[in-house]
């Protein structure tokens, strides 16, 4: 670990807990349906938006209203991008000719956009034609981040509103969180990008021929020579910017966000991850303005902030132990060396921005990568996926993992407030059986998913194993993290993994599927029942959720229930990865 | 307090005796299907036991090892029994005391002015009945003609006999009571079986009793909880597989029960019903463990003023000379105008005289005197003695008095007047010969150690309103001496009712106390509602508790045993919780490190070998739940303070505390077991 290091890292929160108040303000305005700069230009679209649509804006939904609508639009939308992608060899903008998208893949990708996950089994610039790219994929990038909003506001409202049987119109929180916010932000961000040498255009692949020629072995085993390469164009810095700001994660080409064209610099990596977090600090101050206590927001927040610490440190610190194998070798940092562990790292990043990111995009559920976790070490390894694993609540996906977190808070203070001696109750609202049930619901549908299907696979050699490229303990990684990644929506692969095949493909369909609206669900049914509750009015007996001590017992709260569930797995996986690894065993 | 002829050691040895063999006959499923923690590691020891049987045919696997896993596994289920058979033993203990007043009378049945004796269960409602002195009381009823002193210690527990009398506030009477003095004639309210005693007794033996809305919340908490783990535990088992290193059902069920949260899943019910025998020993009786619960949540408490914050009567405190008028003047106007006023406030006249200015009381009769009564159209009282002519009275009726002898008030008398009001007192003016002599300052006085109670009820966010008779001026006077946040003055019925309404539209939960008939909506519409052992039927029948001693400054009691009993589920459903963590660093390198040695660096207590590990586990998570029994019925330690102090406080005791003890328990029993042999 070096200064530089550190200071970098301390710069990238410092910015976002700059960035917050200032968003979430924004967010609030606009999701209260209070006036806002950008009124003249989103305000006329809207109302066309609506007219076209016949969609009366005054129209409050229940929660059941609200779910069908969701799922409604969410249903909708996979089918079209189901029907793109196989179809895309008949329609415009595929200079490369690709083929058909295959029917498992196909459905696999769908609903992976959909799911707001990005999970790709496949290699984009050799699968999917530039229309599939932007009508099919990124339209979702914008669609889910847009429904992810749209629930976590409707969950606020849930909490702020009094005797109160609606949430909210899902298609005017669609609508709003779409032209207000998601589509100036990209906007504005694709510039940005662009201007650090992010692609965009729509040619066919350039052709370059290599310096020198390389020997590979090639498909069928043979040794073959190359002596060119092809290099892959398209509209990336449009797409780039939503798949960060959306929390999406799904590259525009298979390396993601360690391609040059898509993270060309260390200014464009570190715009990057601020625009994964920035919405979802901003919704954690906006939590705290729409229920009418600022602080707690912040306290939320504050949590995020302590559970990302300890994620970026054990990770930035394990990444830069030098490795046990190489005992003899120099390892350290200098000036002319990174030491630590580089493997599966750009240079152009280095250590210390490679865990950032890795810890930053599992915090939040978006995916993207800058470097291999398969080549982190195993307990830098670990890190992203005990983040998923925690739900991804640290930040979070944007509305998701303040949806998730706010889950988290209902149970801490269901199972801390009795210790005040009252009834739990948060922000006035008394936590119910009804609520408790829910919750718990929402809680065991993921390691339902994760555990249920890595089991599975784990004990059928042909299906599951045969995709492994690596076995004992770093190969169980592998499989745990591809079903915590698709359940958590979040998207990352851990590499390692050939994930393409019809067991995967469809597995993994399911697992983002439930892991989203089974998830969701539940979620909106608390929203919905705590919005018929009266608000108690807070006294010196009420449980504390501004406090210091709230932000601990949060933390407290996440890390036990989460981790205690899957401590067990990770037993098997990383930390014996971690303790072989230093007994000169690897894997 | 009179509640300590109630109080049992918590290990009486006959309960504890009832308890064991309780416990066993808890076992059948049907009962243990009710708590589905504990339900699970039920299942668990049966399948253990039957595997453990199929070893023992095939002398397969590590018998002994196995052998004390299962014995282990159901000795957690009988603990827990136990626990709650403990807690139910105690209720039932009190029951048995209550049975013996409940035993058959004869009663004498009054059927058209003739008395016919009948075994009191053949009474219904509406018969009429008379007792005697020395009788005791066939069933529950009004008193409807006379007055007696009853001996009500077989419910109260209170040697001290109490009046009942007809018409009014005081004329329930209960069944199983006894009459000292006098004859009454009591109306019967309620059938056999279904009378005040029969609904006690079954209160305290919880057979009526209902799970509480928290309850089943927490419940449903610890069956997700339970069914999260066993995904965890099942998953493993492919895990391990995959591993190279395959479990035993054994060891699996092991880490399973030590996982899922038993502390609390085997105390819970415990905790509930230990709270409503703790109220029990207050000698106050919750119709269901709702309001209990309901008390601990209460955000505004209602007082009456007399008898709550006041004790029952003004007492004269000073008496304030008009000019010219010696103190010694006063106060023998004062003294002889009194001596004949039976009243409270004409008693404390008296006593003020003499401790002040050292007037001995004196006989009227001796004295030659006339005792002029108070009556409603003079609205004054006073003597004629030796051409003295003494009145006293408010100061408006004396105003008119002295009219009528013309003379007048004078303007310092005026002004004292006015200054007693504004404290809070009432000025009564005494007159002598048509002259006005000063003024006797009645007072209420506060009852010793209010204001401090108030103070605590306020920093734990509790807001107390005083309801008085009196005119605003006087209540806040007296509002602000007691430290009430807010009064209600001249409240009637209705204004009581409006507020307890007001204040649950903002969400609040309301208690009150009450007696009267005309308490009743108030008490009914009141989340917690404490009617007055002595009070009307009716204000029993509305309220939600009772209290047997009368006393309603009990209410205060009853929220703080509310919200400990809260308290108790929280602190130890966190402890169960924080207690996985060590039991996960002893049971999942005991279970891999046979296979992948290096696993023994997450053996941080350095546990003796595999098998040590988990059967202490295993042992650790079954004493835990008999070593927390006393906690679970005495409830946690409970001072007021503010949640976030409260919060603070039990976090750190229970929640760290939940992380700490497992380690050094479990290495504790590790040690004891490895020294002898058992692994």
């Amino acid at each position: 670990m070096s200064l530089n290091g550190s200071l970098q890292i301390s710069l990238f929160i410092a910015t976002i807990l700059l960035l917050a108040k200032p968003m979430g303000t924004y967010l609030t305005h606009v999701f209260e349906g209070r006036k806002t700069f950008l009124d003249p230009v989103a305000g006329p679209c809207a109302r066309l938006l609506y007219r076209v649509t016949r969609i009366d804006p005054a129209h409050e939904m229940r929660w059941t209203e609200y779910a069908i609508s969701m799922l409604v639009f969410s249903g909708v939308t996979a089918l079209l991008t189901y029907g793109i992608e196989r179809l895309q060899h008949f329609l415009p903008l595929n200079p490369q000719h690709l083929a058909n998208v295959e029917p498992a893949l196909a459905l696999n990708t769908a609903i992976s956009f959909t799911t707001n996950t990005n999970w790709q089994s496949y290699s984009p610039e050799s699968t999917m034609s530039y229309l599939t790219q932007m009508l099919g994929l990124a339209t979702h990038n914008f669609w889910s981040a847009a429904v992810g909003m749209a629930l976590a506001v409707a969950f606020i409202r849930g909490i702020a509103r009094r005797e109160s049987k609606t949430l909210g119109n899902f298609w005017v929180d669609l609508t709003r969180g779409t032209l207000w916010v998601l589509l100036p932000l990209s906007i504005v961000f694709s510039l940005a990008l662009v201007s650090q040498g992010v692609v965009q255009n729509f040619k066919a692949y350039d052709t370059a021929t290599l310096v020198e020629a390389q020997k590979i072995t090639g498909a069928d085993g043979k040794p073959a020579t190359v002596t060119t390469q092809t290099i892959a164009q398209g509209p990336v810095a449009s797409q780039e910017a939503i798949k960060m700001l959306g929390t999406n994660g799904g590259g525009f080409f298979n390396a993601n966000s360690a391609h040059p064209f898509e993270n060309p610099t260390p200014v464009s990596n570190f715009l990057q991850m601020l625009s994964i977090f920035l919405l979802p600090a901003g919704l954690a101050v906006s939590l705290g303005q729409m229920v009418g206590s600022p602080k707690h927001g912040w306290a939320v927040l504050a949590a995020m902030v302590v559970l990302w610490f300890a994620g970026t440190l054990t990770c930035y610190w394990a990444e830069s132990q030098p490795n046990p194998l190489l005992h003899n070798v120099d390892q350290h940092v200098s000036l002319t060396q990174s030491g630590g562990n580089m493997e599966g790292k750009e240079v152009r990043f280095g250590i210390a921005n490679s865990a950032l990111f890795a810890t930053v995009t599992t915090d939040a559920s978006c995916g993207a990568v800058n470097s291999m976790h398969d080549s982190f070490t195993p307990l830098g390894g670990m890190v992203p996926m005990v983040n998923i694993l925690l739900g991804e609540v640290v930040f979070g996906g944007v509305g998701a993992g303040l949806y998730g977190m706010l889950v988290f808070v209902i149970m801490a203070v269901f199972i801390a407030g009795l210790m005040v001696g009252r009834t739990p109750e948060y922000l006035g609202k008394k936590i119910e059986s009804y609520d408790v049930q829910m919750s718990m619901l929402y809680l065991l549908i993921f390691p339902f998913i994760i555990l249920g299907f890595a089991a599975v696979t784990v004990l059928m050699p042909n299906l599951g194993l045969s995709s492994l490229a690596n076995h004992g303990p770093h190969g169980l990684s592998e499989i745990l993290y591809a079903y915590t990644s698709a359940t958590g929506n979040n998207g990352s692969a851990f590499a390692g993994l050939n994930a393409n095949t019809h067991w995967y493909n469809y597995s993994l369909t399911v697992a983002m599927f439930f892991g989203r609206f089974m998830m969701i669900i539940p979620m909106l049914a608390i929203a919905g029942n705590l919005a018929r509750k009266k608000i108690v009015p807070a006294s010196a007996g009420t449980f504390p959720v501004t406090t210091p001590l709230f932000t601990l017992l949060l933390t407290g709260v996440i890390v036990i229930v989460g981790a205690l569930t899957f401590f067990p797995a990770l037993t098997l996986g990383p930390i014996l990865e971690h303790l072989l690894l230093h007994a000169g065993h690897t894997f | 307090m009179s509640s300590h002829a109630n109080r049992r050691s918590l290990f009486d040895t006959k309960i504890v005796r009832r308890a064991s063999i309780d416990a066993l006959a808890k076992l059948s499923p049907r009962v243990m299907m009710k708590n589905p923690v504990m339900f699970v590691v039920e299942i668990g020891s049966i399948l253990t036991t039957v595997l453990l049987i199929s070893n023992f045919v095939t002398h397969s696997g590590h018998l002994s090892f196995n052998l004390q896993i299962t014995l282990w596994l159901w000795f957690t289920v009988l603990f827990a029994n136990f626990a709650e058979a403990m807690a139910e033993g105690r209720g039932k203990a009190q029951a048995d005391a209550l049975r013996l007043a409940k035993s058959e009378t004869t009663a004498y049945l009054v059927v058209n002015g003739v008395v016919k004796e009948v075994p009191s269960s053949q009474l219904r409602v509406d018969n009429v009945v008379r007792v005697n002195a020395g009788q005791m009381i066939p069933g529950d009823g009004e008193v409807i003609e006379g007055v007696a002193s009853v001996d009500e210690s077989a419910i109260t527990g209170e040697s001290a006999p109490v009046i009942r009398e007809a018409g009014g506030d005081r004329s329930a009477v209960t069944g199983g009571t006894r009459v000292l003095s006098d004859v009454i004639t009591v109306r019967i309210t309620s059938n056999p079986g279904e009378t005040f005693l029969d609904r006690m007794i079954a209160l305290v033996e919880g057979a009526e009793r209902q799970k509480t809305p928290n309850e089943i919340a927490l419940n449903i908490l610890l069956a997700g909880l339970t069914i999260i783990f066993l995904f965890a535990v099942v998953a493993l088992q492919p895990f391990a597989i995959y591993s190279g290193a395959p479990q035993t059902i054994f060891v699996l069920i092991s880490l399973l029960v030590c996982l899922i949260p038993t502390t609390i899943g085997g105390l819970l019910s415990a905790i509930g019903i230990a709270g409503m025998d703790r109220l029990v020993q207050h000698n106050v009786l919750a119709t269901s463990g709702r309001a209990v619960e309901a008390a601990g949540d209460v955000n505004t408490l209602l007082l009456d003023k007399t008898g709550t914050i006041t004790i029952g009567n003004r007492q004269a405190s000073e008496f304030v000379v008009a000019p010219g008028v010696t103190p010694e003047q006063l106060a023998d106007a004062a003294q002889l105008s009194s001596l004949s006023d039976e009243t409270p406030e004409g008693r404390s006249i008296v006593v003020l005289a003499k401790e002040k200015y050292n007037l001995r009381g004196r006989e009227l009769v001796q004295l030659n005197a006339e005792f002029v009564p108070f009556s409603a159209t003079t609205r004054m009282s006073g003597i004629e003695v030796d051409g003295r002519s003494i009145r006293k009275g408010a100061v408006d009726a004396i105003t008119n008095y002295l009219r009528e002898h013309k003379s007048q008030m004078p303007p310092e008398v005026l002004a004292t007047v006015e200054t007693i009001s504004r404290a809070g007192g009432t000025p009564l003016i005494v007159t002598e010969n048509g002259r006005a002599l000063g003024v006797i300052h009645l007072k209420d006085v506060v009852k010793g150690g209010m204001k401090e109670r108030f103070d605590q009820l306020r920093a734990m966010g509790i807001r107390t309103i005083m309801i008085t008779g009196d005119n605003p001026l006087t209540a806040a006077a007296i509002a602000r001496e007691a430290g009430v946040d807010d009064f209600l003055a001249e409240a009637k019925p209705k204004d009581k009712m409006d507020l307890i309404k007001r204040e649950q539209a903002d969400g609040k939960l309301v208690a009150m106390t009450g007696d009267g008939t005309n308490d009743a909506p108030a008490l009914a519409q009141a989340d917690v509602g404490v009617a007055m052992n002595s009070g009307t039927q009716a204000a029993k029948e509305a309220g939600n508790m009772v209290d047997l001693d009368s006393n309603p400054t009990k209410l205060i009691e009853i929220v703080a045993i509310g919200k400990q009993l809260l308290m108790t589920r929280g602190a130890l459903t966190t402890f169960s919780i924080s207690n996985d963590v060590a039991k996960y660093f002893a049971i999942l390198p005991a279970m891999f490190a046979g296979v992948f040695p290096v696993l023994n660096a997450l053996n941080i207590m350095h546990l003796h070998n595999a098998e040590s590990a988990v059967l202490s586990a295993v042992i650790f998570n079954a004493l835990i739940i008999v070593g927390l029994i006393p906690l679970a019925l005495r409830g946690v330690g409970y001072r007021p303070m503010s949640a976030a102090a409260l919060l603070r406080r039990n976090l750190l005791v229970y929640g760290a505390g939940g992380l700490i003890v497992p380690f050094i328990g479990i290495k504790f029993i590790d040690i004891i077991i490895t020294a002898l042999h058992l692994a």
